[in-house]
């Protein structure tokens, strides 16, 4: 069976960045000595490539899409593919994916990459990705017997569970934050454990039309870049002021530190002038600089992050942090790709994190009713307006939700809310006003 | 209604589909539409516990049908 004449993938070898290519005729190599006890056909990765190229023969894929590969009472973290051409490509047949929940941050201990792979080895077809957009641990490849039989093992020995596919909500995905981070505003890591544990049940079992991210970005810097990926954006942020060390800016004036923690060393970008690479840079320009001190006008200030990151030894986050929550982010498929929306400009965020659990409650009851099949947040939130979803949230209208005048959403007033109501007194009205 | 009768309209519905055998959550909303859509999945995962339902997923969507029915993989004549 395995054949392997791969012409047009090898010319996939050239050049000198990774090949996924090269990678899989290695783990295709390793497979032929190995004295591992196989459970899946050894042949797995040659039959991937050969098929593959005849894909690229073709101009055709020759995987059917979906199926119902899947372990017992989950219904998701399996995702089933199978093979057009069973027949030719034995090895390949069937060929699943399986999601695996990340820890959070992807801190892994050594001792568990290598148990890992090798029940990857044994029982699947030794691919990986590390890690899939959605930041599960992704397995790629296994045969629909092995299922049942892998998820068993890393419950067990791994202590790993599977993470979200489908119609579900998705594995939360957080930035490294406050581990290691001096920008984190909040404990990105322990808000993204708490809600993946408080939603078990929604990770595991389809409970929506589509969907649901969750991403956590502990500052607006962005590391896991929530504001483009997920439903539900979580970006750190604070209240009062930026923190300034007056003296330490002088240093950095004077050369003595490095700007952007010495980011812009592979050439001669000449001497650091706080001008020009930051007060000019402010986006909402409420920076100054007399030559000896930093001034900001911290009302104006977007929490770009911009100045911190250029002199992050001179300037830090202030101390009253939390996060802003935005909604409605998603790849285009209705309507083009959309950025989330800020709908909680501030939400103090801290364990056990009832507000914004509360608040997705609400959300997701919104939007199991009123949502269409296949229907994002971002496109209900578009088909039913600002102002219907901040009714939802239970929420005020607030200028810090608009960008500018003019390219916003009109805010409709309900007659409740209009002293009098609609009705008035056309003789009153006349009494000051002529024909 | 008690959740016998509750799986039975779930069932006798299904079957009396002659053309789809995969279905979105909606679908079994209206099948209560006096229900809040949480409760409505909350009984059809349990449908899929007992092995009355199962899930099909293509990866980004999931869909339900009865068990068993209809093709495996690859929904090439169903409407989706
Ligand atoms: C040229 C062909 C293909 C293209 C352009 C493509 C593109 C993509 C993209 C953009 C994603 C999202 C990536 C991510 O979330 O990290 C994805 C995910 C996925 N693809 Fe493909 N794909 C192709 C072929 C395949 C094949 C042949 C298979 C199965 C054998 C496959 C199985 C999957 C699976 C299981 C996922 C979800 C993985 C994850 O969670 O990250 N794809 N694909
Ligand atoms: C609170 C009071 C007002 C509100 C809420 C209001 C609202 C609006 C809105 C929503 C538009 C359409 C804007 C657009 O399409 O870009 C508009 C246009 C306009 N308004 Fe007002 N308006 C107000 C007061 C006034 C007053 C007092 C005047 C004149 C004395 C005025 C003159 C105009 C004119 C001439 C336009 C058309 C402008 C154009 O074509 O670009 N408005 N207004
Ligand atoms: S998003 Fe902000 S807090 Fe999180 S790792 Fe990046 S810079 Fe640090
Ligand atoms: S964080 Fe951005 S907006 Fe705020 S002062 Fe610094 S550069 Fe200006």
């Amino acid at each position: 069976m395995a054949k392997r004449k791969t012409p047009m993938l090898d010319e996939l070898e050239n050049g000198k960045w990774p090949s996924f290519v090269s990678d899989i005729k290695q783990e295709a190599e390793k497979r032929k000595t190995s004295d591992i006890d196989f459970q899946t056909p050894k042949e797995v990765c040659d039959d991937l490539l050969d098929l593959l190229e005849l894909s690229f023969k073709d101009r055709e894929g020759h995987w059917k899409h979906g199926g119902v590969a899947g372990v017992f009472g989950y219904g998701g973290g399996v995702i089933g593919r199978y093979c057009d051409q069973p027949e030719e490509f034995p090895a390949v047949k069937d060929f699943h994916t399986l999601r695996v929940n990340q820890p959070s941050s992807y801190f892994y201990k050594t001792e568990f990459l290598r148990q890992m792979c090798e029940l990857w080895e044994r029982r699947g077809s030794g691919i990986t990705n590390m890690h899939g957009s959605t930041g599960d641990i992704i397995l790629l490849g296994t045969t629909t017997p092995q299922i049942e039989e892998i998820f068993w093992e890393l419950t067990h020995n791994l202590k790993q569970d599977l993470g979200g596919s489908g119609s579900n909500l998705r594995s939360p995905n957080c930035c490294i934050g406050k581990s290691r981070c001096e920008f984190a505003c909040y404990d990105t890591q322990e808000a993204c454990r708490n809600l993946t544990l408080e939603f078990q049940d929604e990770l595991h079992r389809p409970s929506f039309g589509y969907k649901f991210k969750m991403k956590f970005d502990g500052c607006p810097n962005g590391c896991v870049a929530s504001i483009a990926r997920s439903d539900m954006s979580v970006i750190g942020t604070w209240k009062d002021d930026i923190r300034i060390d007056q003296e330490a800016v002088r240093a950095y004036v004077a050369g003595e530190f490095k700007p952007d923690g010495g980011g812009f060393a592979g050439r001669d970008w000449g001497p650091f002038d706080i001008v020009k690479e930051v007060i000019d840079l402010c986006p909402t320009h409420c920076m100054a600089w007399n030559g000896n001190k930093l001034g900001i006008n911290n009302r104006e200030c977007n929490r770009c992050m911009h100045c911190i990151n250029t002199m992050p030894r001179a300037l830090r986050i202030g101390k009253e942090t939390g996060a802003s929550i935005l909604f409605g982010a998603k790849a285009p498929i209705l309507e083009g790709a959309q950025l989330s929306t800020l709908t909680i400009p501030f939400m103090p965020m801290e364990e056990p994190f009832n507000e914004i659990k509360e608040l997705i409650g609400k959300i997701w009851d919104w939007w199991s009713e009123e949502g269409r099949s296949r229907e994002r947040l971002g496109e209900l939130m578009q088909r039913k307006g600002f102002a219907k979803f901040l009714e939802v949230c239970e929420v005020k209208a607030d200028p810090r939700m608009i960008k500018e005048p003019r390219s916003n959403p009109y805010i409709f007033w309900k007659e409740a809310d209009i002293p009098g109501g609609w009705e008035r007194d056309i003789k009153d009205f006349r009494k000051r006003h002529q024909k | 209604m008690g959740a016998e009768e509750d799986k039975k309209l779930i069932i006798d519905t299904l079957k009396g589909k002659t053309t789809k055998t995969k279905f979105y959550l909606k679908d079994f909303n209206k099948m209560f539409p006096e229900r809040r859509p949480r409760e409505v999945s909350k009984l059809v995962n349990e449908m899929v516990a007992e092995g009355l339902l199962e899930y099909w997923s293509t990866g980004s969507t999931t869909m339900i049908g009865l068990k068993g029915a209809g093709i495996q993989h690859e929904a090439e004549d169903s409407d989706q």
